[in-house]
């Protein structure tokens, strides 16, 4: 008597490949996923893609309602990311608007202000309270830091001429004097 | 009946009390522009701030956070939707806001991929379970189809074959 094994009934080899494609498409999106969110801020010597800046009203930049980065081309920017509700943000709000009174009659830098998850309310008695003139707005839809990948205010992007990233600091500024020592590394 | 008359004077000081305790308490719960906490935490409980992760926007302790919920109050005073202050903040503050993912693009795998798997995942259980109790090896020649149970009169007949074939051997 021979003995003869009944082959399987098995799931058909198309329905196989679709499954292992989409296992393997599904890794692949979680992993570029988490290598993005590993990353962390961008880095010196990246290139900023060019990015939209709505400006509250009263803020506003040679009347302009809104900038883009592209329009300072051949200028240093000073993005400075803050929030009504930061305490440490606080501590260099003053130095920041200091910096800008000294730069603003060269026209060479510009000082632009991001304001992070706030309240227009709040964000407008802030800039009152610190005196503050230079091109203000929100970050609409927080597109602006993430595409930075901020961690947190405050955060200052200094970005030359080009429209590089050359120099990111997190945390307040001490003085003055350290806006401006940045800020000429890139001044003729 | 004297000291029930004394203490008259007491009860009426108590109930004016109790009145005004529960005056207090109204005027509180109903803040500002008759909007009630419980309307804005109603909200403020599907929205989540991006600068604390993970905590839901009507328990979230920060000063953002308190902000926003006065923010909320604010907009239900002034007769906005629930449907318009979310759509408020996702606008200003992105879809990451939401405590749902909204049902567009690739948000739409979270949606999908779960119950398909789990459905898959009962599928192959089924397919294997049905497998495990089917019999796979079958003997040739005996003219049995593979995984049909032998009535008792088969086995009888197989039975009886077998043994006649015994007693011929011997």
């Amino acid at each position: 008597m021979t003995e003869t094994t009944i082959p399987k009934r098995g799931v058909p080899l198309w329905v196989q490949i679709i499954i292992w494609v989409f296992i393997a498409a599904l890794l692949v999106l979680v992993g570029i996923t988490l290598n993005k969110r590993q990353q962390g801020t961008v880095q010196p010597g990246d290139k900023i893609p060019d990015f939209t800046l709505p400006l509250f009203s009263g803020y506003e930049y040679e009347g302009k309602s809104e900038v883009k980065l592209s329009d300072f081309q051949g200028k240093v920017v000073v993005l400075n990311f803050w929030a009504s509700w930061c305490k440490p943000c606080e501590q260099e709000a003053a130095e920041l608007e200091e910096a800008w009174q000294f730069y603003k009659p060269g026209g060479q830098v510009i000082f632009l202000g991001a304001d992070y998850v706030d309240t227009e309310p709040e964000a407008r008695a802030y800039l009152k309270k610190f005196g503050i003139t230079f091109a203000n707005g929100p970050d609409m839809g927080t597109k602006i830091s993430q595409m930075f990948r901020i961690r947190g205010v405050p955060e200052t992007y200094f970005i030359d001429q080009t429209g590089e990233l050359y120099y990111v600091k997190v945390g307040p500024f001490v003085s003055v004097n350290e806006i401006k020592s940045i800020v000429d590394q890139k001044l003729k | 009946m004297n000291k029930i008359f004394s203490r008259k004077p007491l009860r009426i000081t108590l109930f004016a009390l109790l009145l005004f305790a529960l005056a207090f308490t109204a005027t509180t719960v109903f803040a500002q522009d008759g909007v009630t906490d419980d309307e804005v935490n109603a909200i403020a409980k599907e929205l989540y701030c991006p600068v604390c992760e993970n905590t839901p926007l009507d328990v979230c302790p920060t000063e953002a956070c308190r902000q926003w919920r006065e923010l909320i109050r604010l907009q239900l005073s002034q007769g906005m939707t629930e449907e318009e202050i979310k759509q408020y903040f996702v606008d200003n503050y992105g879809a990451r806001v939401l405590s749902e993912p909204p049902r567009t693009g690739l948000n739409w795998l979270i949606y999908i991929l779960p119950p398909a798997m789990i459905l898959a995942g009962a599928f192959i259980l089924f397919r294997s379970f049905r497998a495990w109790t089917k019999p796979e090896v079958v003997e040739a020649g005996s003219g049995e189809e593979r995984g049909e149970a032998s009535s008792p009169a088969e086995v009888d007949d197989y039975v009886a074959r077998f043994e006649e074939e015994l007693k011929k051997r011997k």
